[in-house]
């Protein structure tokens, strides 16, 4: 580890401040740790932003949901109110990590972790979200966990998150502070953003921006939601592949609505657009959701490593429809 | 606020005692209790993360002390392996340990036992399914895990 300076902050203001300055902004600090042990990042200043007093989940006056960034990913988890009518986001959490990092990390932090590419954490190799310019090490070598979708001939690397995925399903958005003090909202869904040919920007994030909170609209707690993820082990294991998906079904039994995304396979937490369509409207049978789950790899573009995701990404898909539609 | 240092004069509470430590920014909790104030019990294997070897109770909930800076842990509780014991007498999770031989090597045993301690505090630990979730991680590579399970299980029963 390079050494650095450390301050905690006392503000958004006062974080934003350092920040233009140079800082980079410690919460958590089990993604930031890992990053300095293996000197993928050297900074040279730290800013703490555990006083900034974000932590907690409260239902606001139109029955929306409101996470604070700095809320810890196991008490997110636990919480009765988003357990009961967002289920998908709080089994996305529960089957992240372990029960240690679940204690420290931020949801705040989680969106902005940064990919497993295992190019990425090895400093002695070249890779273009880390060092930009220098080549991507994934396209032709080790890519089994890297992206079939949202990928460019300049970097393939997963965003490795479970819980963006989920709130991609629960239209939820970010509140972002920015660093002339005006807030703004931006939809989870756009947050992140496609590598293109600047692999190192990773979200819509500006100089100075701090994550406040994550908002899940009211339409969202009429919504059933499930997550299913796919891992190489049982458990405390990046998603090879994972599902989410919320929707509401009419007097009829038929989708009224409903949002689909998947993880573990793109850039980006990945919304399954053209599987929403084939529903919507519809009810849902064993036939039809395995005939709408087959869209999921549209626009695919798989590597020797990686190919395995294609197929995997229809099943994983299939089988979260089929459980949340009682059909499994 | 303070300005950015990259040198800390810290008072760190672990097991019930205060110690003022000097430390540089980079010292994580876990080379703190380990290089400073000599509490070797808690085990360094992975740094990243991973193993579970150098977990601990901060503030009574479970952490891994390789991923935390030593000085954004000024005034919390720490407890470690250390400070499970109560006048010579093993703490029930340790002494559980002992009598399932739940394990080979033994290093990755306080993390084990500092995880076990906080899943049944926070009551996670009601089934043998439950307990390999909650326990998943920390790493035995000596391959303990049964016996693990077992411990664990019959320390649950018996605090619960």
């Amino acid at each position: 580890m390079q050494p650095f300076t450390y301050a905690p902050v006392a503000d958004a203001a006062g974080a934003a401040a350092r920040a233009l300055a140079g800082a980079q902004f410690i919460a958590g600090g089990t993604d930031m740790l890992q990053l300095l042990q293996e000197n993928v990042l050297q900074p040279g200043e730290l800013a703490d932003l555990n006083g900034l007093g974000l932590a907690g989940i409260g239902e606001e006056p139109d029955g929306a949901l409101r996470l604070g960034a700095l809320t810890r990913l196991q008490e997110a988890a636990d919480h009765p109110l988003l357990r009961e009518r967002c289920p998908v986001a709080t089994e996305a959490l529960a089957a992240t990590a372990s029960p240690m990092v679940r204690h420290m990390a931020t949801l705040g932090g989680n969106l902005l972790q940064r990919t497993r590419c295992l190019y990425f954490r090895d400093v002695s190799t070249p890779c273009n979200k880390r060092q930009p310019g220098s080549g991507c090490s994934a396209l032709e070598g080790e890519n089994r966990h890297n992206a079939i979708l949202g990928g460019s001939e300049h970097c393939i690397a997963v965003q490795p998150s479970d819980f963006p995925v989920a709130l991609v399903a629960l239209d939820a958005e970010v509140l972002l502070r920015g660093a002339e003090g005006a807030e703004r909202w931006v939809p989870v869904e756009s947050f992140h953003r496609l590598p293109g040919d600047t692999p190192e920007i990773e979200t819509v994030m500006r100089p100075g921006d701090v994550i406040l909170a994550i908002r899940i609209p009211s339409h969202a707690m009429r919504w059933r939601s499930h997550y299913v993820k796919v891992r190489d082990r049982a458990s405390f294991a990046w998603a090879l592949c994972s599902a989410a998906v919320a929707l509401r079904l009419d007097g009829e039994g038929r989708v009224a609505e409903m949002r689909v995304a998947a993880g573990g396979v793109a850039t980006k937490p990945w919304r399954l657009v053209r599987v929403e369509q084939e529903l919507l409207g519809h009810r849902m049978d064993r036939d039809r959701v395995r005939l709408a789950a087959v869209w999921a790899s549209e626009g695919a573009v798989a590597r020797p490593g990686n190919a395995y995701k294609a197929p995997l990404l229809q099943h994983t898909v299939e089988r979260a429809l089929l459980e949340i539609g009682g059909l499994a | 606020m303070p300005d950015p240092s990259q040198h800390f004069s810290l008072t760190l509470r672990v097991n019930g005692a205060e110690h003022r430590v000097a430390v540089d920014a980079r010292t994580t909790l876990l080379d703190a209790l380990r290089d400073r104030l000599h509490l070797t019990g808690t085990k360094k294997g992975c740094a990243l993360g991973q193993c579970g070897a150098c977990t601990v109770l901060l503030d009574g909930r479970r952490v891994v002390s390789c991923l935390m800076l030593a000085v954004m842990a000024e005034g919390r509780l720490v407890t470690t392996i250390e400070g499970l014991a109560q006048g010579g007498e093993l703490h029930p999770v340790q002494a559980a340990f002992v009598e399932h031989d739940a394990f080979q090597c033994g290093y990755c045993t306080p993390g084990q036992i500092m995880s076990a301690v906080g899943a049944i505090r926070e009551g996670r630990a009601g089934s043998d399914d439950e307990i390999r979730e909650q326990m998943s991680g920390n790493l035995c590579r000596c391959g303990a895990y049964a016996n693990i399970v077992a411990a664990v299980r019959d320390a649950a029963a018996r605090e619960g």
